[in-house]
């Protein structure tokens, strides 16, 4: 089990013929995940490196039965193209595409309530279940199948957490990476209620960053229902207020969205957390054994 | 992206939201001539720099006389300004607002922004303007009022309505404050704003509504689709290694320590930031090389790092994903050679390809440390700084 994806996932790619969007299509066919197929307007009836393509996702969903769909469309087109997968019935859309304006996800948002389809992202990794499906762009070989599950905003952030993991020879359920934009599809408390109703994760790491309160929102989840330990590490300790540190949402405003005061509020809440990035699995450790 | 007052204004106006005439000038008798056109007096001399509270440092004035107008004005070009959000080093006054003064009989508090929590644009209230907002939201938050707008219908009459009650205004003033709000959200989506802020909103004397203040923020990801907002970017405003950064899609954020970092991923180039600290040192800068790091951006990379003369010793943290860590070494070889580092300079690598980037490293006959893993690229480097 895992969550989210795993090896009967069919997975289709909107965006398909442009370079990053095939790059990542071939490298996930690689590691085994079921790409099913492409949608490109213009384009559908004819295949790229195997990958059948087609005009609009309704068609790709009925000829492939796809479930899952990935975007690598450019940001002028993102919002439509999270709209076209939940008109046509996608069950997961995940918006690898960093850039989309803020006011277009406010209305996805709108357009998807109500609707049953999850989004993952944008400005996301992806998400991955080792050994059974990779839906995105983070490498493949660095994960491993077992029972911890994975949140975090930040892509080479999780890489070092995962790696972490790996290297002390403990894998993972599945990990989610939901991306760095103050308005997303999933939140870490979504993903951590997933993890927490998932019987094959036992544990779970969750990787934060300044500004907002979506770490405090799950910490509070972690506090009242969550039976499974959790660890955490809060990124951005050294960061400036009023700075944009990066990503959209990785801002102190308002005097509020602070490492040190996230961090606190996640240690009140029972959380692991980790003072220095190179210990994420060590503060995981800490309160539970493999 | 931020803008001058007097540019928010311009665009308010457009959007039939009441704001004072004004002018913006570049000298001083320009501001007197302007002065004389706007009419009778008194007038505001308002300094125009990216940054609140310039009333404290000086940078706003109110003029009787033409003459005053033009004597203030004078003051404040080239004057550095230093406020609250300015940074210790201030900004100097290039741009001067001169603008009709208005007879203040109360002050309210506007602004719009999109809450990350309900994914919506929230109109936010308050019967305390002219104020520090951050500490009336610190000390008196029931003085605070919201309305999240549904993004479909847009902001309505009755939100606009409840809120004025709220805010205390009388009916006449109510009746102004409907289209007033209602506008002010229209700028704001059809502008593609991050932050919109009117503190204050004024009433008169004589019972109108005026916004005395406008501060607009935009969001970078959306400025493709509105060139003329792009277009009033000041970039005297900006700190000019940023906007240097900017052209070759680095993402740079210089910051006060002395060692210089080049990390891929921006979450990670904050956790890099964070061990450098968590080991006695400071980071001199937030720097995400992105995740297609070539040889030209990476020495781009390095000239930014070093043009920075507080930086003594570089830490490069590499976690490489899809970018091979061969390829990310050649990439510090090279450049490293062009552009002569004399300081010392740690790289961890990790991931695709390490064991061939650590021997491309090795092999250069360049003065580089190799670290394993966070914990001791940060020792390293701090150790090679700090001794």
């Amino acid at each position: 089990m895992s969550i989210l994806i795993d090896k009967n996932t069919k997975v289709i790619t909107q965006g398909i013929t442009g370079a990053t969007g095939l790059f990542h299509a071939q490298g996930a066919r690689d590691y085994g995940t079921q790409m099913v197929g492409g949608v490109t307007p213009g384009k559908g009836g004819t295949s790229i490196d195997g990958f059948p393509i087609f005009n609009t996702v309704e068609e790709a969903v009925k000829e492939t039965g796809a479930t899952a769909s990935v975007i690598y469309v450019p940001p002028i087109g993102s919002a439509d193209a999270i709209m076209e997968a939940v008109d046509a019935g996608i069950e997961l859309v995940i918006c690898i595409t960093e850039g989309v304006p803020v006011l277009d996800m406010v209305k996805v948002k709108k357009y998807m309530e109500g609707k049953s389809c999850r989004l993952i992202g944008p400005n996301c990794p992806g998400v991955i279940t080792p050994g059974e499906c990779k839906i995105g762009i983070m490498p493949g070989y660095i994960h491993k199948a077992g029972p911890v599950g994975v949140v975090s905003r930040s892509g080479t952030l999780t890489y070092e957490a995962v790696w972490q993991l790996t290297t002390r020879d403990i894998g993972q359920t599945t990990c989610v990476g939901i991306g760095g934009d103050p308005v997303n599809g999933t939140s870490h408390l979504d993903t951590l209620k997933m993890f927490e109703a998932d019987p094959e994760t036992k544990a779970v790491i969750m990787i934060g960053e300044i500004g907002g309160d979506a770490e405090e929102k799950a910490a509070e989840y972690v506090r009242d229902h969550m039976t499974k330990p959790v660890a955490a590490f809060i990124a951005g300790a050294t960061a400036p207020a009023g700075k944009r540190m990066g990503h959209a949402g990785a801002i102190i405003s308002g005097g509020k969205g602070d490492a040190a005061s996230k961090k606190a509020f996640l240690r009140e809440c029972g959380v692991s957390v980790a003072d220095s990035p190179a210990e994420m699995a060590e503060a995981l450790l800490k309160i539970w054994q493999p | 992206m931020n803008i001058h007052e007097y540019q928010a204004k311009a665009i308010l106006r457009h959007f039939g939201v009441p704001v004072p005439d004004g002018h913006v000038v570049y000298n001083s008798n320009s501001a007197r001539d302007w002065a004389k056109r706007l009419g009778d007096g008194p007038w505001a001399v308002k300094a125009q720099i990216h940054a609140g509270g310039r009333g404290k440092g000086g940078g706003v004035k109110i003029a009787k006389t033409a003459d005053e107008v033009k004597q203030y004005a004078r003051d404040m070009f080239g004057m550095t300004l230093v406020t609250h959000q300015t940074g210790p080093e201030g900004k100097v006054v290039k741009r001067v607002l001169v603008e009709e003064g208005s007879d203040i009989a109360d002050e309210f508090y506007i602004s719009f922004l999109v809450d990350r929590v309900t994914a919506k644009v929230t109109l936010m209230a308050s019967a305390e303007g002219g104020v520090n907002i951050e500490e009336v939201a610190e000390k008196t938050p029931e003085k605070l009022f919201f309305e999240a707008v549904d993004p479909v219908v847009g902001l309505t009459a009755f939100q606009a309505r409840k809120v004025a009650f709220k805010m205390g205004l009388a009916l006449p003033q109510v009746k102004q404050a409907v289209p007033v709000l209602m506008n002010l959200y229209k700028a704001f989506v059809e502008s593609d704003c991050s932050q919109l802020e009117i503190n204050p909103l004024i009433q008169t004397a004589d019972g109108k509504l005026i916004c005395l203040d406008a501060k607009l923020n935009f969001d970078d990801n959306a400025l493709f689709r509105h060139l003329r907002i792009r277009d009033l970017r000041d970039y005297e405003e900006e700190d000019p290694m940023e906007i240097e950064a900017g052209q070759y899609d680095l993402s740079y954020i210089a910051l006060d320590g002395n060692i210089g970092c080049m990390v891929n991923g921006a979450g990670l180039a904050m956790a890099t930031m964070d061990i450098i600290q968590l080991h006695g040192a400071s980071p001199a800068n937030f720097l995400d090389v992105g995740g297609s790091a070539t040889i030209e951006r990476v020495t781009e990379a390095f000239k930014i790092i070093l043009s920075d003369p507080k930086v003594e010793g570089i830490l490069v943290n590499i976690f490489g994903g899809i970018m091979k860590c061969d390829v990310i070494a050649t990439g510090v070889v090279e450049a490293a050679k062009q552009v002569g580092i004399k300081i010392p300079l740690v790289v961890r690598l990790e991931g695709t390809n390490v064991e061939l980037g650590k021997e491309i490293l090795a092999k250069s006959g360049l003065d580089i440390v190799s670290a394993d893993g966070m914990a001791d690229a940060a020792e390293k480097i701090v150790k090679a700084v700090n001794g």
